[in-house]
């Protein structure tokens, strides 16, 4: 059972290491010396001023996050078209799910042609009977009041229309609700007000926590800001949620006060977060980038203020990054070498000296003290009340 | 079978002459704080309309004013003048959904629903069905004095607390736990009252139509704007008290330790969100079908010619309110539906769309073979025939739970919705206001006006509502008091459809003062030989009590 997981699991990363040549630019642009890993990894969940809550006592093994620089900057940088909006567009976000694209797919081939073409029917009625039948043209009304033929016309086209609308549309919500196989990569996002906290349940304990990086002008001198590295105004975390690509993904959702609303537009996603509930649903990313999203349901006065960054990266540099937060890949106790070591071959990894010394220091790696507070101080919100008040 | 053409009043004369007795009015506090006259209750409803929507349309222009640009312009200066002192950030975002909340609830339990119920459903029900008067007058004025504490509740409570921040939708836990403080409270009480306002009309609404029509006049023979009612009041009764448990569960979960709606006991926030959009729904088709019937109306007399299809028109409006109580749950397609149900929703929503499109047809060959004049009220019925259809075909965009997954809670939603009621409904509150200004008031209004007033109003709300399908599609998600830089064009663009769209609504009261004042004396009918309904048998304005001697219909002779 164990060793199919594995199997299935490095075919998965295997998979994923063609689209790993275009990012190589991320691990090959991290130098990994064992001794400046210590620093980097103190230093970037941070940032430079330290201002985030999962800083860490630097520990003696640390293995340097795969997606920040030696810096402590985000290697991927956002792109402006892509997995955010983009301006004075007409039209969806482009999809980087298998689900996502064919609902997109569904949208502009069958729904939008649609209702524009029954809008411009409906308006070209509108205009001849005005024009035909205004009363200069026709002084004297005709009595018609029913024709049977025609009202069972006008009742059964739009049955079929939608009947052909109903097939497409069942055929997405079954996809969408394909439960995620075995190997799929749990990701258990939780809503706060107002950030976003993220566990791995099944990589160990990697939890991170997730805050609207805030404007220069609006920060204390010397903490952490958002730069256009980072994202765009409102959209950037200093955390970002680091996913495989190619491997499904289980999204699992709920709340710890109020209801919140997890979406990322650019895969199709968006799932409620619900206190005392845990929302499913799962998806493929397809390319490697940086995916934004926002807040989707109405939960108090910083609503607009808590984003979605999520950085979908190769399985192999993905498995790096979970090294590096503490965690371990499942499967990783049976057979701790085999999972890294196909994945950074897989990869071509030029780095490879690292999985030597990180793999077997994994677990003994203390994971990074993360609180459930949001790391820019949160003051009493006006909406931020005791939810256990009894 | 009948014929909604046929001159109703054959029998129905000399109700245009005043009785000595029956036009003797009671002294001024008297007729307008005690009033048991269903034209008086009438015109209360409908001033109170529009002065709640000048409020809700005053808060909607600030929310329009903050986002013309990304970043928090206005709200902590706006607050500022409000509380007087500093306001600290969060509590200038939490004033943002307090007046996102407040252009919700006015809109549409205080604006809509007064204007459409209980100002036209007043007005014109008992005079089409040729009755003298509601069947409990005293009812009827209690419907109307209900909700100016209702308003009062609702306009105070910002001044008490932070004022209610939850969203028109008040979801828990959000309204529970989440925002402490009287504001909310006053809010669900607002509604309690609304709610009651609205389900005693309702009940008045049923008795009386089905009690109090003339002879003759058989539920195959009344106008459709009375069935429109008719449905709207079985509608009303049926979700309001639905409404009315969800929120005293609310209130309860507040004040009194119950944990219906907290997980942390038992509770489940899920179904508030299923009671209150089994309620939520219905309450769409509430705000659109007396629209409908208004626009049935008015489409059949501009063109000199029966409604088409009148049964056809009838039992879809029928069919349109039983299937909006079992698709309530199409709100929820992001909470974590099975996909059974999903699917369900998503087939039973795609239903509804059938007997609107019966809807639509026939209003289009109503006017087929017609004599068609372009008078105000049916430039706005026009404008609401088409942009109805618009907010329509993006409701069966939205009525896909596949695609909800992206469109859910995004500025497409507020586009669609914005579309069926503030094209949809308003416009044909507009339509009707035109059209039976003249009875209510006596006199004419400027028809120079009233076009332009349609032109510049379709302009702006087009030039409003149309770029936020834009801003959905790239998914600007609702709600928000500002947004990424990315969404900055279109949302530039809607604030200056608002602000053509406010010059439109200027240009309407330029028009009602001067008609008040100088419009020239309306005689009974002014829309001539199209305009078949017994409102039109009577003076303008009607005496002050009508048909003590019941008319007699004879419609049936006609075939």
């Amino acid at each position: 059972m164990l060793g199919l997981t594995s199997i299935v699991l490095a075919a998965g990363l295997a998979l994923g290491a063609p689209v790993h040549a275009q990012n190589s630019a991320a691990p090959a642009a991290a130098p990994a010396p064992a001794a400046a890993a210590t620093q980097q990894d103190a230093g970037t969940t941070g940032g430079p001023a330290g201002t985030s809550a999962t800083v860490a006592a630097p520990t003696p093994a640390a293995i340097p996050d795969p997606t920040l620089d030696a810096a402590g900057k985000p290697l991927t940088k956002a792109v402006p078209g892509m997995g955010q909006p983009q301006d004075a567009i007409y039209g969806l976000q482009e999809q980087v799910t298998p689900n996502g694209r064919e609902a997109h797919w569904f949208h502009n081939t069958v729904l939008l042609p649609l209702i524009t073409v029954i809008s411009i029917f409906v308006l070209i009625l509108l205009i001849y009977v005005i024009i035909r039948y205004r009363r200069a043209a026709n002084p004297t009304p005709s009595r018609t009041s029913h024709n049977t033929a025609i009202e069972i016309v006008w009742t059964l086209a739009p049955v079929l229309i939608l009947i052909a609308i109903a097939v497409p549309s069942i055929r997405l919500l079954a996809a969408q609700f394909k439960p995620a196989p075995d190997n799929a990569v749990t990701l258990k996002a939780i809503g706060n007000q107002w950030f976003w906290s993220y566990e791995y349940p099944d990589h160990g304990d990697i939890k991170l926590t997730a805050n609207m990086l805030k404007e220069k002008d609006d920060v204390a001198p010397g903490q952490r800001y958002r730069t256009d590295a980072d994202g765009p105004r409102l959209l950037a975390t200093d955390t970002r949620v680091v996913l495989p690509v190619g491997v499904p993904i289980r999204l699992v959702t709920t709340a710890q006060d109020v209801i919140h609303s997890w979406a990322v537009p650019a895969f199709w996603i968006k799932l409620d977060a619900v206190p005392g509930r845990l929302n499913e649903t799962s998806f493929i990313i397809e390319k490697p980038g940086l995916y934004f999203g926002q807040c989707s349901e109405l939960c108090g006065a910083r609503h607009a203020y808590m984003p979605i960054a999520v950085e979908a990266v190769p399985p192999a540099v993905f498995a790096r990054w979970v090294a590096s937060k503490g965690g371990k890949m499942p499967g990783a106790n049976a057979a701790p070498q085999s999972t890294t070591a196909a994945g950074n071959d897989a990869a071509d990894d030029t780095s490879n000296g690292m999985t030597d010394e990180g793999a077997p220091t994994v677990n003994a790696t203390a994971a990074p003290a993360v609180t459930n507070k949001p790391a820019t101080q949160n003051p009493a919100g006006l909406g931020q009340a005791d939810h256990t008040n009894d | 079978m009948t014929d909604t053409a046929v001159p109703y009043a054959a029998h129905g004369h000399d109700h245009a002459h005043d009785h000595h007795d029956a036009d003797h009015k009671p002294g001024f506090f008297q007729r307008w704080f005690m009033s048991t006259n269903h034209k008086d209750i009438g015109t209360l409803y409908l001033i109170f309309a529009i002065v709640a929507g000048i409020i809700g349309g005053g808060i909607s222009g600030l929310m329009r004013v903050e986002l013309m640009h990304p970043g928090i312009q206005y709200l902590p200066e706006w607050l500022g003048y409000l509380r007087g002192g500093e306001v600290s950030v969060d509590e200038s975002l939490h004033f943002w959904n307090v007046l996102i909340t407040a252009h919700g609830l006015i809109m549409v339990f205080f604006m809509v629903m007064p204007a459409m119920i209980g100002g036209f459903g007043n007005w014109f029900v008992p005079i089409m069905i040729g009755a003298p008067d509601m069947a409990f007058p005293r009812m009827n004025n209690i419907s109307f004095w209900l909700l100016i504490p209702a308003f009062t509740l609702l306009l105070a409570s910002p001044f008490v607390g932070n004022g209610a921040g939850t969203g028109w939708t008040v979801y828990a836990p959000l309204s529970t736990y989440g925002e402490p403080g009287p504001s909310v409270d006053m809010a669900i009480l607002s509604l309690h009252l609304a709610g009651a306002s609205s389900i005693l009309g309702a009940i008045n609404f049923i008795t009386t139509i089905f009690n109090m029509r003339a002879p003759g006049m058989t539920l195959h023979k009344m106008p459709l704007f009375v069935w429109s009612v008719l449905i709207t009041a079985f509608l009303l009764l049926l979700a309001l008290p639905v409404l009315a448990a969800a929120i005293t569960m609310l209130l309860t979960d507040r004040n009194f330790g119950t944990a219906f709606y907290d997980p942390a006991y038992g509770g489940d926030p899920i179904l508030y969100q299923h009671l209150f959009w089994f309620f939520g729904h219905p309450e769409v088709y509430i705000m659109i079908l007396p629209g409908f019937g208004i626009v049935s109306q008015i489409v059949a007399t501009f063109s000199r010619k029966p409604v088409f299809g009148y049964l056809g028109m009838a039992y879809a409006m029928v069919a349109i309110g039983l299937v909006g109580f079992v698709v309530w749950a199409h709100h929820m397609f992001t909470t974590g539906l099975s996909v059974t149900v999903k699917m369900y929703f998503t087939a039973a929503t795609m239903v509804i769309a059938v007997p609107t499109g019966v809807k639509i047809f026939s209003w289009i060959a109503t006017m087929w073979g017609g004599s068609l004049t372009f008078k105000t009220p049916m430039v706005w019925s026009l404008g609401f025939i088409f942009m109805f259809t618009v907010g329509g075909v993006t409701g069966v965009v939205l009525a896909n739970g596949g695609v909800d997954d992206y469109m859910q809670d995004t500025y497409y939603v507020v586009a669609h919705f914005h579309y069926v009621l503030s094209l949809g409904a308003v416009f044909s509150l507009f339509a009707g206001f035109y059209y039976w200004f003249p009875k209510i008031t006596g006199r004419m209004y400027s028809e120079l006006l009233g076009q332009l007033h349609f032109w510049v109003f379709f302009v702006g709300v087009n030039v409003l509502f149309f770029p936020m399908h834009f801003l959905g599609l790239q998914g600007m998600p609702r709600r928000y008091p500002d947004y990424p830089n990315a969404y900055e064009h279109w949302n530039t663009v809607a604030t200056y459809g608002y602000m053509i769209m406010a010059a439109g609504v200027a240009i309407f009261f330029v028009n009602i003062a001067w008609s008040l004042f100088a419009g020239r004396k309306a005689e009974g009918n002014p829309w001539g030989e199209g305009a078949t309904t017994l409102e039109w048998t009577l003076s303008s304005p009607p005496p002050f009590h009508q048909f003590e001697t019941l008319p007699v219909i004879d419609g049936g002779s006609h075939h």
